[in-house]
């Protein structure tokens, strides 16, 4: 029996993580078109997507960087508000819904990986704990500014204040877009599962690709052991900067994404919090893993509404800490782990014995 | 061998349960028709066939939960009075959005997969103006007890506000304040981080300009750290302002209060509907609020019958003095119910038709509503309530209508 070599095993591996991902969407959309799919998970389609991409970009960060990032909220908001911009904007030069998407989210990535350059040259500088509080001051920060920003637009172009909407002295026919602490209130929605899917899997390609690079493995190779890395010669800023600004710009898409489902959005939504959620995904996903984020973003995402099902009332978001704490608890135990690793070498042996008997 | 024959049965059993999950699912969503009209044939003929499904939504936990609580609790006593007079019968169904607007779209699609004919809600504006959206694409008839941004109704014919918009309160405490003679330099405190605030600070600058209302101070205070305003105060005090306006919540307000006291700084202070609700404060001193003024729709220790009524009502079942929130969610209940008895609603009906009855009912001008928070309240086609704001002040301890 012939033992898989590394690389070929990182490709069936990869290729597992792509069929799951595909396989879940032709799924929803059979189920779809057939009318089974309740309005309440239809509903969380493309956020479902957005927290993926999301904690795929962070475990970029967290996991094969080794950097423990607080601050991705923020990176989301700026791809959020900007992509909403961009489109409200280019109502009338743009008026195919699905292009107009397309390039608010390319806006939202860019303008993200910029933010994401401009924190991470100092930032990266930092090493552990201090990095994390950086970090974590970025995410305020964004969201302060975003929160005291009044964005509009009239036929002379785009207007900026960070006084008041009346200071932003629009002519006759223009409109405020985004109007400070209100945030966004006239949003036109644009996102769709489909759009969803096909960033999802673009975040999966960009990653796996610049894991499995030679990059990547630069990058992996300074989370490990920075000092030795470091003494073969390896650029430590280029490729933290590099993962780091990768990360920012699929966060910036999946921000805009987010954003383009909603008609309201307001600063406040992308907090500590957000940045918090996003981080939990990872870690319960594994760290590293990104296919463990898939799944540990879209059953955080609908654990809270399922809950709503079971008429808990109050108790809902008390159940879902529980649950959160008991899953973390079972996927992070020596025995559950083994029984795991058992049953995916049993199920593994079974696939080679049938290949080996054809 | 075995072990794996036996794992195999295990797991094809276990796809046999999820398949019989499916189908159960899709007979009840009524996929097929003949299950979909036997469903709904049996559901006519259970006990609950009278029953008009209301939808509602706001936060009930988190931050704002405060207030989600209470639009809750008032709206619940509305729907046990109106239950106990026979007829029409209504039930509510409240769902949590943590006052966030990706929240309270899934709340929103949950009670529409669960079929609601009326939706009742938001709580707070952001979430509302995301739900106001979609009920507008689903032709479901909605009323917000309080979310008060003109966002909310702006281009969307099925969604009515039962509070008065920002703007106008804004408006009218400017002229009020012009009008009463209350004071000659004004200066305002407002959180610049919060829509609520925001939006009546900016028509109420705009009043004042327009009158000729001396607004020498504006300092703000951002969301998430309300806790020390010295500063603000001192500025306040020494532009030499008589009356300070704040528009925001009563949990910075009180602190404003308390801090006033000990820098020995006293002009009149003025609040709006957000201020309601400061006596009922744990912990806070009520001799603070002396002299306080504010616009409520809602004064709970007015002497109408249906106050007291209501009043005694919400103590005996939730235990404190209800706020203005719950006035709003008591009168949205009242007038989603006497809109349908007008409009001849039937519980059988289905939400769009219901929808397409009720708003030309709300817009009808014969159609008024005489509630907790004020009598003959109408609504225009943009959705907004017609009611007058009425200026309270705190006189030991409680509310004087001025």
């Amino acid at each position: 029996m012939k033992q898989l070599s590394p690389s070929r095993k990182k490709l069936v591996n990869n290729a597992v993580t792509y069929g799951i991902v595909i396989a879940a969407y032709l799924i929803i959309q059979v189920l779809n078109a057939g009318g089974m799919v309740s309005p309440s998970i239809q509903g969380q389609l493309v956020p479902i997507c957005a927290y993926i991409t999301m904690a795929i970009s962070l475990n970029l960060v967290v996991g094969f960087s080794g950097e423990l990032s607080l601050g991705h909220a923020g990176f989301m908001s700026v791809g959020a508000f900007s992509g909403v911009v961009v489109s409200l904007s280019l109502q009338e030069a743009i008026p195919s819904g699905p292009v107009r998407l397309a390039v608010a989210m390319v806006v939202g990535a860019v303008l993200a990986g910029l933010a994401g350059f401009i924190v991470g040259v100092p930032v990266l500088r930092l090493q552990g704990d201090y990095l994390a509080i950086v970090t974590l001051a970025f995410g305020e920060i964004i969201k302060n500014i975003i929160n005291i920003l009044y964005v509009g637009i009239d036929e002379t172009g785009l207007r900026f204040s960070i006084t008041n909407e009346a200071a932003l002295g629009l002519a006759a026919g223009g409109r405020a877009i985004l109007k400070g602490p209100m945030g966004v209130t006239t949003n036109v929605k644009l996102s769709s599962f489909t759009a969803g899917f096909i960033l999802v899997l673009i975040a999966l390609t960009v990653v796996l690709n610049l894991v499995n690079s030679r990059a990547g493995r630069a990058v992996m190779a300074l989370r490990d052991n920075r000092i030795a890395a470091e003494s073969v010669g390896i650029q430590v800023t280029k490729y933290k900067l590099m993962a780091f600004v990768t990360s920012a710009v699929l966060a910036g898409a999946a921000g805009a994404l987010y954003a383009m489902n909603y008609s309201s959005l307001a600063a406040k939504k992308f907090d500590f919090n957000t940045s918090i959620l996003v981080l939990v995904f990872v870690v319960l996903g594994g760290l590293g893993n990104i296919r463990g984020s898939i799944v540990a973003a879209a059953f955080l995402t609908v654990l809270p509404e399922f809950l709503r099902k079971l008429n808990l009332d109050q108790y809902r978001m008390l159940v879902y800490a529980i649950v959160l704490i008991l899953v973390m608890l079972a996927t992070n135990n020596e025995t559950s782990r083994i029984f795991f690793a058992s049953l995916r070498s049993k199920f593994l042996g079974l696939f080679k014995r049938k290949g080996g008997a054809r | 061998m075995k072990k794996y024959l036996a794992m195999l049965l295990a797991g094809a059993m276990c796809v046999s349960l999820l398949a019989g999950c499916g189908g159960s699912k899709s007979a009840s969503s009524g996929t097929a028709a003949s299950n979909a009209a036997a469903s709904a044939s049996s559901a006519s003929a259970s006990a609950e066939a009278g029953v008009l499904k209301i939808g509602g939504i706001g936060p009930l936990t988190g931050g704002a939960a405060v207030y989600g609580i209470a639009t809750k609790q008032g709206a619940e006593i509305a729907v046990q009075e109106i239950n106990a007079k026979g007829g029409l019968q209504l039930s509510l169904d409240f769902q949590d959005d943590e006052a966030d607007a990706e929240k309270g779209v899934n709340a929103y699609n949950k009670l529409k997969g669960d079929g609601i004919q009326v939706l009742y809600g938001c709580t707070t504006t952001g979430s509302c103006v995301a739900v106001a959206a979609e009920s507008f694409s689903d032709r479901i008839f909605q009323l917000t007890p309080s979310a008060s941004s003109a966002d909310v109704t702006a281009g969307k014919d099925n969604v009515f506000q039962v509070c008065f918009t920002d703007p106008n309160q804004g408006t009218t405490a400017a002229s009020y304040i012009k009008e009463n003679g209350l004071g000659t330099k004004v200066a305002v405190i407002y959180n610049n981080g919060d829509a609520y605030s925001t939006g009546i600070y900016n028509a109420f600058q705009a009043q004042a300009d327009a009158i000729g209302l001396d607004v020498v101070a504006v300092e703000t205070f951002p969301d998430d750290s309300n806790t020390d305003f010295t500063v603000q105060l001192n500025s306040a005090k020494n532009a030499g302002a008589d009356l300070v306006f704040m528009p925001i919540y009563y949990t910075p307000a009180s602190l404003i209060l308390n801090q006033a006291k000990t820098m020995n700084y006293a002009p009149i202070f003025f609040g709006c509907d957000g201020m309601d609700g400061i006596l009922d404060l744990e912990g806070f001193d009520k001799s603070l609020a002396e002299g306080l003024m504010l616009m409520t729709p809602f004064n709970a220790w007015g002497s109408d019958d249906r106050t007291v009524n209501f009043v005694k009502a919400y103590q005996d079942a939730y235990g404190s003095i209800p706020n203005q929130f719950a006035a709003d969610g008591y009168d949205c209940m009242y007038a989603i119910y006497e809109a349908c008895l007008k409009a001849g609603v039937t519980t059988d009906m289905s939400a769009a038709d219901i929808c397409e009855k009720l708003i030309a009912t709300f817009t009808d001008s014969s159609f008024s509503v005489d509630g907790l928070t004020g009598s003959g309240m109408s609504w225009s086609t943009a959705g907004e309530v017609s009611k007058a704001p009425v200026v309270v002040k705190v006189e030991g301890g409680v509310y004087v209508t001025q």
